[in-house]
C-alpha cells in the first residue's frame, strides 16, 4: 500500500442530482476519493447522506432519469467509467467491480433459483461451462457460510433468511474475483459470528487477489476492524477523510465527533438513555452554499452560513491522502 | 416483584416447520424445522431481546407469534387470547394490538403508495379519524421517527435504506399497539438515528406500557434496550437470562462465543481482542443433530451431548439454559457456576 502504487479507483468531483416533482435533489455534491490495490475504504455517515447514491453513480446503477450524474470523473485503472457505453459498463460491473446492494431482496430475482443467479456471471464473464459454474456456485455459498449449500443452491430467495440472502449477494459479487468490491451495508443482517467470518473471508481475498474494497456501514465496530481509511459523509459531501486510527482517536469534524459519542458499547457503564445528534439533516434542494451540518453544530459561527467549507488537510498531507476535514471551525481552531 | 407483573405473551411448545418436497412427484420428504419447540413468556411492559445466528429462526418465530404464519404446533397467548385459535374477524380485530416491524423494509412497503398513504393505511382500516386528524397523526409519527414532513408525498424508491426502515416503524406504531415484534428495526440506520428510534421505543414503553420482542444481531443495542435476552440456535432457545447476567457471564457455550465476537468500535482494541471462533459445520435445520443442536460446533462438547437433547434447565437467578453442563439432576463439573476448562476441550479458541 505504498503511496507510489497506482490507484485502482480515482473519483473526482462526482455530483449526482435527482429530478423529482418537487424539483432537484442534490444527493451527491463534488465527492472525491481514491483507492489503491488491496486497500479497504470505510464509508460512514448519516442515513440519507448520499453513500449509496455515490457508489451506484460510480458504476451506472442509477436509473436516468430521475437520476443525473452531472459532473465528475471515475477512473477505474485508465478508463473513465462515466464515459463508457452502457454495454462496456455492464461488462465492467460483472467482471471487474462486484457490488453488494444494501437491500438484498430487491436485487435478487425472486423467480430464479439462487444457483441460476450465481452462475449467470460465471458463465458470462469467467468462461466456465455449466457444470463448472454449478460446482463453483456451491463452493461460493459454502465460502459465505451457508449450511447445506449443495441443497440450498436450488432454493429461491424467499426460502432464505434475511442474513442468508445477504450472503448470497456477497457470493454473487465475489464470483468473478473482482478488482474492486463495493459493499453497501453487506453485513447488517448478519449476527456477529457470521459477520466475523465474512470479514475474514474478505480480508483473505483482499490479500490473495489484491482486491480493493469500499465498505459502507453504520457499524463503527466493523469499520474499526476492517478499514484502512475512513470517509465520513454528510449532506451529500465528504466532511472528513482519514486513516482509521485518526478517525477514532483524533476526529476533527463536529459530525464525526458526535457520531462517535452515540455508540453504545458492550463493556463499561450502560447508559440510561442513548445520546443522539439533535435536529434533522438538510434536504439538499440546491447545490450547497453553506455548511450542511451548520444547523445542528455546536460550533457554528458566521462563516459556516456564508460559505460551504472545502476539504483541507489536517496533517500536512495532500487532501485525499492523509487526514482532511471540511469544516471552518476545526480548521480555525487548529490555526488559532 | 417480578411475579406480580402479568405475562402479556405466553409461548408454549411453538413449532414452525416448512415442508420440503422432493423428487418428480414432489413428495413431502422432510421439514425445515425453523422453530422447534420454543417456550417463553414476556411480561407486560418488558422488552425481550432475541439474538442468534443468521438463519436460526428469529424472524420465523416473530411471524409465527403474530400469526403471520400458521404455526405447526404450540400455543401463543397474547393478552389472554390464544392467537392460534382466532377466526378471521376476531384476528382482524386483534391485529391493531400486535404489530411487526419487518426486517426487509423494501419488500414490506408497497412501491405504488406514497409515504403518507403507507403510514395512514392502518389508520384508515382500523380507526374513525377524519382526514385532517389522520394527516396530523401521520405527521406526528413522521416526527417521532425523524422523517422530514416534506417527504410525505414521496414514494418508497425515493428514500435511502435507513429512511425506508423508519417508514416501517412509523406504520407499526400508528395504532398504538400493545405488543410489537421489532425484527432488526435499526439494522439499516446510522448510530444517531438508531439511538433516536431506540429512545422513542423506550419512551413509548414508559408512557404506554408497550411490550417488545426485539430481534437484533446488534448485541450492544440489545444490552441497552432489553430486560431479558433469549439466545437462539438452530430453531431452539439455548439460553434465556436477565440482561446483565448474560453479558457479565454467558452460561451457554454458544452465547459465550456470540458475545466474544462483538466488534469493538476501536481499531486498536479490535486488533488485539480474543474471539472464540466456532469451528465445525452449522447443521441444516432440515436435519438437526440427534443430540444437542450445538454439539457439532461446541468447544465443550462431551458424550452425552451427542445422544440427548438438553431441555431448558432452570438455573440460579431466574436464568434458563439448555446445556447438559447445567443439568441439576446430573451435575457435571460446570453446573456449580464456573466453566469447566479441561485442556482438550479448548479447541474452539483461536486467534
Ligand atoms: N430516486 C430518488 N429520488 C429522489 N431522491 C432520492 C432518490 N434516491 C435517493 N434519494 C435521496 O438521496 C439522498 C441520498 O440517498 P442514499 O440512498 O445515497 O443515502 P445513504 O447515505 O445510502 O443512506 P442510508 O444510510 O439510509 O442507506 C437521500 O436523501 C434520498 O432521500
Ligand atoms: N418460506 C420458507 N420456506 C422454507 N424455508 C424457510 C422459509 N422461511 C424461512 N426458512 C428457513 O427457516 C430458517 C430460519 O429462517 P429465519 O428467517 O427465521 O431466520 P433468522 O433467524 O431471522 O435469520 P436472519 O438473522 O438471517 O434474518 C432458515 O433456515 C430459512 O432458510
Ligand atoms: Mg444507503
Ligand atoms: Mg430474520
Amino acid at each position: 500500500m505504498s503511496d507510489g502504487a497506482a490507484p485502482v479507483l480515482d473519483v473526482r468531483g462526482l455530483t449526482t442530482v435527482f429530478h423529482t416533482r418537487q424539483g432537484e435533489i442534490h444527493a451527491v455534491s463534488a465527492v472525491s476519493f481514491g483507492l489503491k490495490r488491496g486497500e479497504v475504504l470505510g464509508v460512514v455517515g448519516e442515513s440519507g447522506s448520499g453513500k449509496s447514491v455515490t457508489m451506484m453513480s460510480l458504476v451506472g446503477l442509477l436509473p436516468t432519469p430521475p437520476a443525473e450524474v452531472r459532473a465528475g470523473q471515475v477512473m477505474l485503472g485508465t478508463r473513465d467509467l462515466l464515459q463508457m457505453t452502457p454495454q462496456d459498463l455492464s461488462a465492467v460491473r460483472g467482471a471487474k467491480v462486484g457490488f453488494v446492494f444494501q437491500d438484498p431482496m430487491t436485487s435478487l430475482n425472486p423467480v430464479f433459483t439462487v444457483e441460476n443467479q450465481i452462475c449467470e456471471p460465471l458463465l458470462r464473464h469467467m468462461g466456465l461451462t455449466k457444470p463448472q459454474a454449478r460446482a463453483r456456485a456451491v463452493e461460493l455459498l459454502e465460502m459465505v457460510g451457508i449450511p447445506d449449500a449443495a441443497k440450498r443452491v436450488k432454493y429461491y430467495p424467499h426460502q432464505f433468511s434475511g442474513g442468508m440472502r445477504q450472503r448470497v449477494m456477497i457470493a454473487i459479487a465475489l464470483a468473478c474475483e473482482p478488482d474492486l468490491l463495493i459493499a453497501d451495508e453487506p453485513t447488517t443482517a448478519l449476527d456477529v459470528t457470521i459477520q466475523a467470518q465474512i470479514i475474514d473471508l474478505m480480508k483473505d481475498l483482499q490479500k490473495k487477489l489484491g482486491m480493493a474494497i469500499i465498505w459502507i456501514t453504520h457499524d463503527l465496530g466493523v469499520i474499526a476492524g476492517i478499514a484502512d481509511r475512513v470517509m465520513v459523509m454528510y449532506g451529500g459531501q465528504v466532511v472528513e477523510h482519514a486513516p482509521v486510527d485518526q478517525i477514532f482517536h483524533n476526529p476533527q469534524h463536529p459530525y464525526t465527533r458526535a457520531l462517535l459519542r452515540t455508540i453504545p458499547t458492550i463493556t463499561g457503564q450502560r447508559e440510561a438513555r442513548l445520546s443522539v445528534i439533535e435536529g434533522q439533516p438538510p434536504i439538499m434542494t440546491a447545490p450547497p452554499t453553506a455548511c450542511p451540518f451548520g444547523a445542528r453544530c455546536a460550533h457554528t459561527f458566521d462563516r459556516c452560513d456564508a460559505e460551504n467549507p472545502q476539504r483541507r488537510a489536517v496533517d500536512g498531507q495532500a487532501v485525499g491522502h492523509g487526514h482532511d476535514v471540511a469544516c471552518h471551525w476545526s480548521a480555525e481552531a487548529r490555526h488559532a | 416483584m417480578r411475579e406480580a407483573v402479568s405475562d402479556l405473551v405466553q409461548v408454549d411448545g411453538l413449532k414452525m416447520y416448512f415442508p420440503v418436497y422432493s423428487g418428480v412427484l414432489r413428495r413431502h420428504s422432510g421439514d425445515i424445522k425453523a422453530v422447534d419447540d420454543v417456550s417463553f413468556t414476556i411480561r407486560a411492559g418488558e422488552t425481550l431481546g432475541l439474538v442468534g445466528e443468521s438463519g436460526c429462526g428469529k424472524s420465523t418465530l416473530g411471524r409465527a407469534l403474530l400469526r403471520l404464519y400458521e404455526p405447526t404446533a404450540g400455543r401463543v397467548v397474547i393478552d389472554g387470547e390464544d392467537v392460534a385459535l382466532l377466526r378471521t374477524e376476531a384476528l382482524r380485530k386483534k391485529r391493531p394490538t400486535m404489530q411487526m416491524v419487518f426486517q426487509d423494509p423494501q419488500a414490506s412497503l408497497n412501491p405504488r403508495m406514497s409515504l403518507s398513504s403507507i403510514i395512514g393505511e392502518p389508520l384508515v382500516e382500523h380507526t374513525a379519524l377524519s382526514t385532517a386528524q389522520r394527516q396530523e397523526r401521520i405527521y406526528e409519527l413522521m416526527d417521532q421517527v425523524g422523517l422530514n414532513r416534506r417527504f410525505a408525498n414521496r414514494f418508497p424508491h425515493e428514500f435511502s435504506g435507513g429512511q425506508r426502515q423508519r417508514i416501517g416503524i412509523a406504520r407499526a406504531l400508528a395504532l398504538n399497539p400493545k405488543f410489537i415484534v421489532c425484527d432488526e428495526p435499526i439494522a439499516a440506520l446510522d448510530v444517531s438515528i438508531q439511538a433516536q428510534v431506540v429512545n422513542l421505543l423506550e419512551d413509548l414503553q414508559d408512557k404506554l406500557g408497550l411490550t417488545y420482542l426485539f430481534i437484533s444481531h446488534d448485541l450492544s443495542m440489545v444490552r441497552h434496550i432489553a430486560d431479558r435476552v433469549a439466545v437462539m440456535y438452530l430453531g431452539r432457545i439455548v439460553e434465556l437470562s436477565p440482561r446483565d447476567d448474560l453479558y457479565a457471564r454467558p452460561l451457554h457455550p454458544y452465547a459465550e462465543a456470540l458475545l466474544s465476537a462483538v466488534n469493538e468500535p476501536d481499531p486498536v482494541r479490535a486488533r488485539t481482542r480474543q474471539r472464540i471462533l466456532l469451528k465445525g459445520d452449522l447443521p441444516s435445520p432440515a436435519n438437526p443433530p440427534k443430540g444437542c443442536n450445538f454439539c457439532t460446533r461446541c468447544p465443550k462438547v462431551f458424550a452425552r451431548c451427542l445422544s440427548e437433547k438438553p431441555s431448558l434447565f432452570q438455573v440460579e437467578g431466574g436464568r434458563q439454559v439448555a446445556c447438559h453442563l447445567y443439568d441439576p439432576a446430573k451435575p457435571s463439573a460446570g453446573s456449580t457456576g464456573g466453566f469447566p476448562h479441561p485442556k482438550h476441550l479448548q479447541q474452539g479458541v483461536s486467534e
